[in-house]
């Protein structure tokens, strides 16, 4: 008897292809938003957590200052100190490496062509405390970075401006009034999110920077990079002792400097994706619901429509359930069909945003089957009120009608 | 008349339709219709019934009432020695898809639907198999000279063919009674002849009981029992001596 019912609602839909597709619009619509959403939600949570973790796992930014930014009113707090470094270096344990940063911006040259860029003093430490590769030529000397020479490892948008994607290793390029040799290049790494292009950066050593840039010897940024096996918790802890007492913080004053920790950013910026994604997810669901009351009043108005022909079926002798369960899974089949569709639809949608939005394409199995059994139960849910009335409607009068 | 019932019902076997006493009334209260006073009439199986009378005679009640579409406010039918009225809705339903074929003046076919998908829709509710839905719904489509236009829609048929399609869908199931409610109220005469003469050859060759409802005497003039309606009554009962009798 199923098969039959389902033959009989085949046959019906195959019969109303325009009636049938328009009910189904709705549905199509609700699943294509739900799951598009859902999926490019995850997908941009996916690429966040992606680009944090560009900068490092395991990674401690310290900076001098009071909460975020630097507070109101009092005295600028001081900048780090060679010797902070090495003394983090030194006594904290679980710390690997320690990369000092002094920052500047400059206007640099290469045959005729300029590009103003930040540049970037830190140590080698700088390459241990993040995975960053070189594409070609080498890290510091030891004697380079002691000394201060004029060397320089270049970004990729900085190679790309400069060189014109051609090999940058071994030439010369002039920096404000400095001439620098080019020892390196970067591999890319793409936008920060938050933080601009990383690419766009000049790395000299330390002591270069700081003698013929900025005159000064403050470090306004510190990497710290530990070993995951320890809790960053714990790290984080000492490392707040240490820098209180070198920086001569009296007990209950507050920190003068601000630790970030690249997990915590992860997490923050995680669940705020999340968040957004949960709020149009659930506008999405409303569109499905929205379609369920279309396949409702369609299928109503196609009760009234047909109304003779339930009249025939019952005068042939079709049991009120069968005529319930016929529409019923006329319903069904449409919604379902519509979920289907909806699927379809939201796939393509995704292939067309990922790229658009630069977020990885990811299929997730789960939403896509949620969304279809919903689909299936609108079905059930908002096709029961017509199929009901259809099973009641007095043969008699079903026949008389025109 | 009573009589006539009476003796009927000593000398035959049991009818195939008993009426006693029939009333139906629609309504309630002040309102109150009453369509039906007190009919009594025996079928016998096999016969050839033509049902007469003026509109608002109670013709189209009792047609409700035997094709057990409906059941009476008072009185007993019986049909096949079962009393209809003390059946549900879906047990009349079953006892219509087991007995009882119909065809209306309307033609009443399902639209964008071929011929035979017509003709097969009554042997789908029986749970027949495909094979057999074909087998038998061509089967029915030849008796009614359709077989070539099996898979034309309505709307591709002319009104004789689209009514000889609902015939074919009627007798699909060998029912034991064929109702049908003025089947050639819609047809010029030339093809109510030819529709006519399809069912007096059914009521003859498949021993189908055939009950119609016209007001047309020419062709009344096919059915062997004319039975006369006149304000919720059987008016009086004809014999048609030219239709030879059931065999």
């Amino acid at each position: 008897m199923l098969g039959t019912t389902f033959l009989l609602a085949i046959r019906s839909i195959r019969r109303h292809m325009l009636r049938s597709f328009l009910t189904i619009l709705g549905i199509v619509i609700g699943v294509a938003a739900v799951v598009s959403m859902v999926t490019l939600g995850k997908a941009t949570t996916q690429a966040a957590a992606d680009q944090v973790a560009s900068l490092g796992t395991n990674i401690l930014q310290v900076r001098p200052g009071q909460g975020f930014g630097r507070g109101g009113g009092g005295p600028r707090p001081p900048d780090f100190e060679i010797a902070d470094i090495d003394a983090v270096r030194q006594q904290v344990a679980g710390v690997t490496a320690v990369a000092p940063q002094a920052q500047s911006t400059a206007t640099v040259i290469y045959n005729g062509t300029n590009w103003s860029t930040t540049i970037n003093g830190t140590t080698n430490a700088f390459f241990e405390v993040q995975p960053w590769e070189l594409t070609s030529g080498r890290t510091f000397t030891p004697a380079e970075e002691a000394a201060g020479r004029a060397v320089c490892i270049i970004g990729n948008t900085v190679q790309q401006n400069l060189f014109r994607g051609g090999d940058a290793v071994g030439q010369r390029i002039r920096l404000n009034d400095i001439s620098c040799d080019v020892i390196g290049t970067l591999a890319t790494r793409g936008q920060a999110g938050f933080g601009g292009d990383q690419d766009d950066t000049v790395i000299m050593p330390i002591n270069t920077v700081q003698r013929r840039l900025t005159g000064n010897r403050d470090i306004r940024l510190m990497l710290v990079g530990f070993d995951s096996a320890y809790d960053p918790a714990v790290v984080q802890s000492s490392l707040t002792d240490l820098l209180r007492e070198r920086r001569r913080i009296q007990a209950g004053a507050e920190d003068n400097f601000n630790i970030f920790d690249t997990a915590q950013i992860t997490q923050t910026l995680t669940g705020v994706t999340t968040l957004l994604t949960s709020i149009v997810t659930a506008v999405a669901a409303i569109s499905l619901v929205v379609g369920g009351i279309g396949i409702m009043n369609i299928m109503l108005v196609s009760v009234t429509e047909r109304t003779r022909e339930i009249g025939i079926r019952l005068a042939i002798g079709a049991v009120a359930r069968e005529v319930l369960m016929q529409f019923l899974v006329e319903a069904i089949v449409l919604s379902m069909l519509g979920g289907l569709v909806g699927l379809l639809l939201a796939q393509i949608v995704i292939a067309v945003l990922t790229p658009l939005m630069q977020v990885p394409f990811i299929f997730d199995a789960q939403i896509n089957v949620i969304a279809f059994a919903i689909s299936a139960v609108i079905g059930v849910v908002f096709g029961f009120f017509p199929a009901r009335r259809a099973a009641s409607l007095n043969p008699i009068d079903a026949l008389r009608h025109e | 008349m009573a009589a006539r019932v009476a003796g009927a019902a000593s000398v035959a076997d049991d009818p195939i339709i008993r009426l006693r006493g029939v009333t139906k009334t629609y309504g309630e209260g002040a309102t109150a219709f009453q369509a039906l006073k007190g009919v009594d009439l025996d079928i016998a199986e096999g016969d050839f019934v033509a049902v007469m009378g003026p509109s608002g005679s109670g013709k189209s009640t009792t047609m409700n009432m035997l094709g057990c579409l409906d059941v009476p406010t008072g009185g007993s039918f019986l049909f096949k020695n079962v009393e209809v009225g003390h059946l549900d809705r879906d047990q009349r339903a079953l006892l219509r898809r087991k007995y009882l074929g119909f065809v209306f003046q309307g033609f009443n076919l399902l639209s964008r639907t071929t011929a035979l998908e017509n003709v097969e829709l009554p042997l789908l509710y029986r749970g027949e198999d495909k094979k057999t839905r074909h087998e038998l719904g061509m089967a029915a489509l030849d008796k009614v000279g359709l077989a070539e236009w099996w898979d034309h829609t309505p709307a591709e048929l002319s009104g004789g063919q689209q009514q000889r399609v609902a015939i074919a869908r009627a007798i699909v199931t060998s029912p034991a009674v064929l109702l049908a409610d003025e089947p050639t109220g819609n047809l010029d005469s030339e093809r109510s002849v030819e529709i006519m003469e399809l069912l007096s050859g059914l009521n003859r060759d498949s021993n189908i009981t055939v009950l119609m409802v016209t007001h047309e005497p020419d062709m009344a003039a096919f059915a062997r029992t004319l039975v006369h309606f006149k304000d919720g009554l059987v008016e009086r009962i004809e014999t048609n001596q030219k239709v030879p009798e059931p065999a």
